[in-house]
């Protein structure tokens, strides 16, 4: 299974962003075959509005179904998410990217969507 | 003419100018004032008018047809708002984001998002004499204010000669709203107090008006709390600051009852004479 995190950098030391629409970058983890990748969000920085429904598409096109995050999506991302059918868990904010995988494993985190 | 009222902060006295300025002006002149503030209008709670006219109104958003639609993508990718977004196979419209600019409507190639109506608002006239008071009020839940300003000030001008006077009551802040309040003005007149805050903000406005080369003026509300900072910025910017209202007690207390200030407040009356003059309305009565 493919796990992302909402994070501030691309490693598993990254601190993970609490928001979901202007998250810097998505740490995925492919538990399968232990590879760690990412998916660089850094340019919604500079959108106005639909930040969102923006990094939403992003994310639903990259195929991941599970979702790590700290806040929560707003309104029209999380629309968008439990239209593609992602997962999503809250309360991450302020771990790492590792902390946040043990958390996920050990039912720490509140599934949302 | 047509003046708009604004200022950075809220809280300086907006719709207290508003107010007092066009009922002042309608002892002689034909005035319309616009309460502009959508999202919270207030200037009727001054101006007790007949209701004479009532209308919804509406703007224009994207309907997906997914019988049409072809599953492009050009509709996501032409949107510079992300109000549209393609989730596997389906096109998912987020009226909120939307800015109405038919981008994706006029170039889907299979006519698959018509443009249909959302009520966003309601707009009332009142009439008290020769005062005419337009009031907007935004629906609970909807964001966005630029359209049924928009819309409010079309009315006004479609709908009175030209030469009747137009007094504009601004949403506060600098963002979108305050800019659609002011841009249509030939004046704007800036109020503000003498706070740090009412400075900052002020700077701010001010900063926004030039961007949009308006002609601007200031008032300075309560000029007799805090520093004289507000005068000094004004100097140095050479802005014309064109009349000054005192911090009274008694201001407070006809406000709190809905009253309006130029009877019976003789410092009122005299800054209301002094903005006049400025812009060269002449009133008798004065």
């Amino acid at each position: 299974m493919k796990i992302a995190f909402t994070a501030k950098n691309t490693d598993w030391d990254a601190v993970i962003d609490s928001r979901f629409g202007r998250t810097n970058y998505f740490v995925i983890y492919d538990e399968e075959t232990r590879d760690l990748s990412f998916i660089n969000n850094r340019d919604v920085q500079s959108e106005a509005h639909g930040a969102g429904p923006r990094t939403a598409q992003r994310f639903i096109e990259s195929g991941v179904s599970i979702l790590i995050t700290g806040n929560g999506p707003g309104d029209n991302a999380a629309g968008m998410l439990t239209h593609a059918g992602v997962k999503v868990y809250i309360g991450a904010g302020g771990m790492n990217v590792k902390e946040a995988y043990q958390a996920y494993l050990n039912n720490k985190l509140k599934q949302i969507i | 003419m047509k003046i708009s009222i604004a200022s950075g902060k809220g809280g300086t006295g907006k719709t207290t100018l508003a107010v007092n300025l066009a009922a002042y002006l309608a002892l002689e002149h034909d005035v319309i004032l616009a309460d502009l503030d959508v999202e919270e209008p207030n200037s009727g709670l001054f101006i007790h008018g007949n209701k004479t006219y009532e209308q919804a109104v509406y703007r224009m958003i994207p309907e997906w047809d997914s019988e049409k639609c072809s599953l492009c993508s050009l509709c996501t990718e032409v949107c510079a708002f992300h109000a549209i977004s393609r989730v596997h196979d389906d096109i998912l419209v987020f009226p909120q984001l939307c800015h109405s600019c038919y981008a994706c409507s006029e170039l889907c190639p299979v006519n698959a998002l018509p443009m249909v109506q959302k009520k966003i608002g309601t707009l009332k006239q009142f009439e008290s004499g020769k005062l005419t008071l337009i009031e907007s009020i935004l629906d609970i839940g909807e964001e966005q204010a630029v359209p049924l300003i928009k819309q409010a000030i079309q009315f006004a001008d479609e709908s009175f000669p030209e030469e009747t006077i137009r007094i504009f009551d601004a949403p506060p802040g600098t963002s979108c709203p305050m800019v659609e309040a002011v841009k249509h003005a030939d004046k704007v007149i800036l109020i503000t107090e003498p706070t740090p805050v009412g400075l900052y903000d002020l700077q701010l406005a001010v900063e926004t008006l030039q961007a949009l080369q308006k002609a601007f003026v200031v008032v300075l509300n309560r000029y007799d709390i805090g520093n004289s900072h507000i005068s000094e910025f004004c100097r140095d910017k050479q802005i014309p600051l064109i009349a000054t209202i005192p911090n009274q007690r008694k201001i407070a207390e006809c406000y709190s009852r809905g009253e309006l200030l130029y009877h019976t407040i003789p410092e009122v009356k005299f800054a209301l004479d002094q903005i006049l003059e400025y812009f060269h309305i002449p009133l008798q009565a004065s």
